[in-house]
């Protein structure tokens, strides 16, 4: 499913957090928005998923207009910073809060759901941890299951917010090579937020850069490491 | 002990002992003393006299208006916690200060603010009476002075819980397609559980045990507007020392039973606690 922004601006008290951001996405695209804390790139992210409402512009996904369109109904999946997993639910339990709060009608039946949470913790590969609690796994593992969680009512867009963030260096590259292989499997549209250029290079087909509020580039890795659009870049990206 | 704590032992006895005796002294001796006192005469007397007809009328008293206005505190505390935890609006800091008024504010006066507006010579005293309806010296007094002085117990446990927690297990609820009211059950409610528990059962002692506000509007008509705390006093009044003090003794096990529940509870989730959720 593409995405595409328009015009969207956005402050808090006084300081804008976006000003005037466009931005198209295709569908299939992987995205890293990239930029230094306070440059906007998480408003930008959570203005998509719904959790913020822009002062202005305008959100399509595809031919929808979504701008004001609640969380729920946008059909997302969203992995938080911290995981923001349900500490009282067993893995199994957190998989299933997708489709376990459907209602009736359209809610799949319990033995639809279980086979579901299996197939998801297999494609995180976490079968067999689905009684465990979040507090009883480690760090990449509860980003995993904030993965199966994200995805488990299969949306077509997938958000994550600085998804590696917590993470040492060598789990971060075994999770990173594992999100790619599930986006393009899924055939999702992704787009992550991260402060990390090297990550942001190394996963994302494009790249946007973001600067007080504004993109400042929107590239390829190669085009932006050959032709910095601008003297943030070029500081930013060496 | 970490090496920059190291106290002499001397100074350590001391500040042991004295926290000991002090507990002694203030806590157990006169708890001690009314559980003496309540069976001073053995257990036949001491049941005659909690269940001679107005000790009686009064804990049936004390326990309705508890069930009462601990749901409705819980409620309103659990609301107002939310409303202050999870949102910015205007007037907030204000509203965080008025609900910790009940605590400040004497008792007496929380009691007195109602007989000034529903009393016989109050405000709305005259409207009351054409329509006979009564307040005070009646049931919904008693019940409007409890809620008052309790209101602050359940809020003031939860709102620096909520706050400390923030909202992305409810983010993350309506991401995944919740409605507010499904992530308010099944991921709020959990979150907060224990401090809602606590504040519930410290709203209960108080609720039960509250004098001064419910002194005011109760009229103290015996087997009627008596609750537990006013029977003791009218017992004790009339030279009435075991009965004063078996009615006593029940208040204090009530608060005994409430401190038992808390802790127990505490103990069997001690490692969900330490793990900080």
């Amino acid at each position: 499913m593409s995405i595409r922004v328009e015009r969207l601006s956005k402050s808090f008290s006084a300081y804008p957090a976006l000003n005037d951001v466009s931005l198209s996405v295709d569908a299939g695209e992987f995205v890293a928005l990239l930029g230094p804390s306070g440059s906007g790139k998480t408003t930008l992210l959570r203005i998509l998923a719904g959790l913020e409402t822009p002062e202005c512009g305008t959100v399509w996904f595809d031919r929808r207009d979504v701008t004001f369109d609640g969380p729920a109904s946008r059909g997302i999946g969203f992995v938080f910073q911290q995981y923001a997993l349900f500490g009282h639910m067993s893995v199994a339990g957190n998989i299933a809060f997708g489709l376990e709060v459907m209602p009736r009608g359209s809610r799949p039946p319990k033995l639809e759901i279980a086979r579901r949470v299996d197939q998801l913790l297999e494609l995180v590969q976490l079968s067999g941890l689905g009684k465990r609690y979040p507090s009883q796994l480690s760090g990449g593992q509860r980003q995993r299951v904030a993965l199966a969680r994200a995805l488990a009512r299969q949306p077509r867009i997938l958000l994550l917010d600085e998804p590696f963030g917590a993470l040492d260096a060598k789990v971060r590259r075994e999770l990173r090579g594992a999100l790619r292989q599930i986006h393009d499997e899924l055939g999702l549209t992704s787009i992550f937020v991260t402060h990390d250029q090297e990550e942001a290079f190394a996963l994302a087909d494009r790249v946007a850069l973001l600067n007080e509020g504004r993109i400042e580039q929107f590239a390829a890795p190669a085009e932006v490491q050959r032709q910095p659009a601008s003297d943030f870049v070029t500081s930013f990206i060496e | 002990m970490s090496a920059g704590l190291r106290e002499p032992l001397p100074v350590r006895a001391i500040l042991v002992i004295a926290a000991l005796v002090y507990v002694f002294v203030m806590l157990l001796l006169p708890l001690g003393a009314v559980m003496f006192e309540a069976l001073r005469k053995g257990w036949p007397v001491w049941l005659a006299a909690v269940s001679q007809g107005d000790a009686r009328a009064s804990i049936g008293l004390t326990l309705l208006v508890a069930a009462i206005s601990v749901p409705l505190n819980t409620i309103f505390g659990v609301a107002c916690a939310w409303a202050i935890a999870k949102f910015q609006f205007r007037g907030k800091a204000l509203l965080t200060a008025l609900i910790e008024l009940p605590f400040s504010v004497s008792p007496v006066v929380s009691g007195l603010v109602f007989v000034l507006l529903f009393g016989a010579q109050g405000w709305l005293g005259p409207w009351l009476e054409a329509h006979d309806i009564r307040i005070i010296f009646a049931l919904p007094g008693l019940v409007l002075a409890t809620l008052f002085v309790t209101f602050p117990f359940v809020a003031r446990q939860l709102i620096p819980l909520m706050t400390a927690q923030g909202s992305a297990s409810e983010e993350a609820a309506l991401t995944l397609g919740a409605s507010g009211w499904q992530a308010f059950w099944r991921v709020t409610l959990p979150n907060i559980r224990f401090g809602l528990l606590y504040g519930v059962l410290l709203c209960n002692a108080r609720a039960m045990g509250e004098f001064g506000a419910v002194s005011v509007v109760s009229g103290h008509i015996r087997g009627e507007t008596n609750t537990m705390p006013l029977q003791v006093e009218a017992l004790y009044n009339d030279y009435d020392f075991v009965g004063a003090f078996a009615v006593a003794s029940l208040l204090a096990l009530l608060a005994l039973v409430t401190l038992a529940l808390k802790s127990a509870l505490e103990w069997k989730h001690r490692d969900e606690l330490a793990a900080g959720h």
